[in-house]
């Protein structure tokens, strides 16, 4: 099986809730994923980094992750997501779950 | 001068046949396994319109086998007339050219040769119906002329038990045999004496002992193992928005697991919502596998079923309250009856589905596969006939905005037909579409309609991890396209929402999202489900269901 990796960053608008503590949320089973969350107090971006099976939907893993993070208002983290064939509605699940952990 | 005219050529023709086919039929309209293909040959003529019992549980395999050894040049241009066709016999004798037209409602596992056939010009379509429709064109203008159906046992007679799985078989005996038609019956064994008599012997011409038990398919067992956290988090919508918004009592759960879901956190989820009593107390549904801890924690009433399940024969057995059983104890279903009961009878219907589009047309169509209805229609739509109220049937209705339009101040209900799905499937392949793929199957089978298994107008509510569209309260197409996007995700269709629009519509309570709805996402997790495994399905129910060994893993 070989893998995939996406990397971008999302900058989000409005106002930025920085991340205080890391998440490690999920594991790697068949239609799942391992979310890790952790805080980069230096910049405001979100620095995302993909490990994924599938090839070719790269637009819509940033089109999830982006949406997560417009509307949670994540800032100063990074997101490292270990995915094995989850679909968008795991991975937005998933994203939330892990935010939840870390701020807990 | 008045010339004799005779009214009775059916049956003349009938006893014909029966005549020519004396030879092999003995002693309780016995027929030996080999004399099964000359029998046919007897009583079978070019041209008849024939039934063969199967749907998507039992099959008449054998019988099916045997009309596919017949010579072509003898009997050729039948026209089956039949519920389903999922076996590779039902296809091979349009290969053949025994059989020419089709007029059917599920395609199964044959789906892609019934699309590639149609297309190559082997089978002439009739229509693809619903299972309602169909049985009622066998009481008008396609009523069968001989039928070859399918039963456990028959005794010394010829009367015939169908039992857990009685399914079609009255409905086609009923059909065939008062229009003067030939029932043929393939059963497990011949026994002295039946369990009960679910089909008396006079209504059968010839029974056949077949070599091997009937083919069966546990269609409606779905592993608890397999859902997802993605499946509660809908179940929990599911339950909040709308059985706990509505009340609904009576309902059809859909194949699938979202249903699955739901069915497996009454007794957790439901419980803490304080549904029980409230909700789902009556039920038309095959005897689901995955029903058994909310049944054992007294949440339903009545279930009635349109087959059996493999596997539940004993726990249906102790469970009489709850399922339709015979004097004999065992489940009798019947699926005349039950999609009946589903057309008119319920409050809602929920299912999974392929496709929607735009306008909430929603399909489970595939470019070059024609599946076929089965009975989801008359259960995903709202039955024009309807005339008694319930409280859940009475809220859907007054919600809709535009009744107004259609019928002034006259009060009316609406049932509840709801989607739900995430908005991806399989292979991240997008559930709101621009268009659906029925239309391109409609050109590439041609066929005169896109066949679409519940129309945007019967469609109330669509539940996906984004939340729930309540269509029923949009005042408006334009309120209506505009919720579906909201709930469309990050598909294209999703990506067209206005996110000015969509806060408007949350206002209006026309979208609701998770948290509007006061569902927690984080507690979206398999721990909420009542079981989490085939071995916990077995022990909620006390050892008396039987799951079949490809589920069993330990």
């Amino acid at each position: 099986m070989s893998l995939e990796t996406i990397e971008f960053t999302v900058v989000g608008s409005g106002a930025a809730v920085p991340l205080v503590g890391r998440a490690h949320y999920g594991v790697v089973g068949s239609g799942d994923l391992e979310v890790l969350l952790e805080p980069k107090a230096a910049e405001a971006a979100v620095s995302v980094r993909i490990v994924t099976p599938v090839k070719g939907f790269d637009t819509l893993w940033k089109r999830v992750v982006e949406h997560f993070v417009a509307e949670t208002g994540l800032a100063g983290a990074s997101i490292e997501i270990n995915d094995n064939n989850a679909s968008p509605a795991i991975v937005a699940l998933r994203l939330r779950q892990a935010l939840v952990e870390a701020k807990a | 001068m008045k010339t004799e005219q005779r009214w009775d050529r059916l049956a003349a023709d009938t006893c014909q046949r029966l005549e020519a086919a004396a030879p092999y039929i003995g002693a309780g309209k016995r027929v030996k396994a080999e004399d099964t293909v000359a029998l046919l040959k007897a009583v079978i003529r070019s041209g008849d319109r024939v039934n063969i019992e199967g749907n998507n549980q039992k099959q008449a395999d054998f019988l099916a086998d045997c009309l596919n050894k017949v010579d072509p040049a003898e009997i050729h241009d039948l026209h089956m007339v039949q519920s389903c066709v999922p076996l590779a016999s039902h296809l091979d004798m349009f290969e053949r050219g025994i059989a020419k037209k089709l007029d059917f409602a599920f395609g199964g596992p044959q789906a892609g040769r019934v699309a590639k056939f149609i297309r190559e010009g082997k089978i002439q379509l009739g229509a693809i119906h619903t299972y309602l429709e169909l049985f009622g064109r066998y009481f008008l203008d396609l009523t069968p002329r001989v039928s070859l159906i399918c039963a456990y046992e028959a005794d010394r007679e010829g009367n015939l038990y169908t039992g857990f799985n009685t399914e079609d078989t009255p409905v086609i005996v009923e059909a065939t045999k008062f229009r003067q038609g030939i029932v043929i019956a393939q059963v497990n064994k011949i026994v002295d004496k039946l369990p009960r008599v679910d089909i008396p012997a006079d209504w059968v011409d010839a029974v056949v002992e077949s070599p091997k038990p009937f083919f069966i398919e546990p269609l409606f067992t779905r592993d608890p193992g397999l859902v997802t956290d993605n499946h509660v988090l809908l179940g929990m919508l599911a339950l909040k928005g709308i059985y706990a918004e509505y009340k609904v009592k009576r309902i059809n759960h859909g194949i699938g697991f979202l249903t699955s879901a739901i069915e497996l956190i009454l007794p957790t989820y439901g419980a803490e919502l304080g549904l029980k009593g409230e909700v789902c107390t009556h039920m038309v549904l095959n005897p689901h596998p995955t029903m058994i801890p909310a049944i054992e924690a007294g949440w339903v009433d009545t279930i009635h079923c349109f087959g059996g399940e493999l596997g539940m024969e004993e726990y249906v057995k102790a469970r009489s309250d709850v399922f339709f059983t015979g004097p004999d104890g065992s489940l009798r279903s019947n699926r005349a009856f039950a999609q009946t009961a589903g057309h008119y009878a319920l409050d809602m219907f929920i299912g999974g589905t392929l496709q929607i589009d735009e306008w909430g047309n929603s399909s489970t169509a595939t470019a070059n596969r024609v599946a076929g209805f089965g009975g989801a229609p008359n259960m995903g739509c709202d039955a024009k006939g309807r005339r008694h109220a319930t409280e859940s049937w009475l809220k859907c209705g007054r919600e809709v905005p535009h009744m107004a339009d259609q019928i002034g101040v006259m009060p009316r209900g609406k049932r509840l037909v709801v989607q739900g799905a995430e908005t991806f499937g399989e292979a991240r392949a997008p559930t709101f579409v621009e268009k659906l793929d029925a239309w391109q199957l409609a050109e590439n089978a041609g066929l005169e309609l896109p066949p679409v298994m519940i129309y945007g107008d019967d469609v109330t509510h669509i539940v996906t991890e984004e939340g729930i569209a309540y269509l029923n309260r949009a005042p408006d197409m334009a309120a209506r396209m505009a919720a579906i996007r909201a709930v469309a995700g990050y598909t294209e269709v999703g990506l067209k929402a206005d996110l000015a629009e969509t806060k408007r519509l949350r206002e209006a309570r026309i979208f609701m999202t998770p948290e509007d709805l006061g569902v927690d996402r984080n507690r979206a997790n398999r721990d909420l489900l009542a079981a989490r495994s085939m071995r916990d399905l077995v022990d909620i129910s006390g050892g008396l269901y039987n799951p079949p060994a490809r589920f069993r893993n330990w």
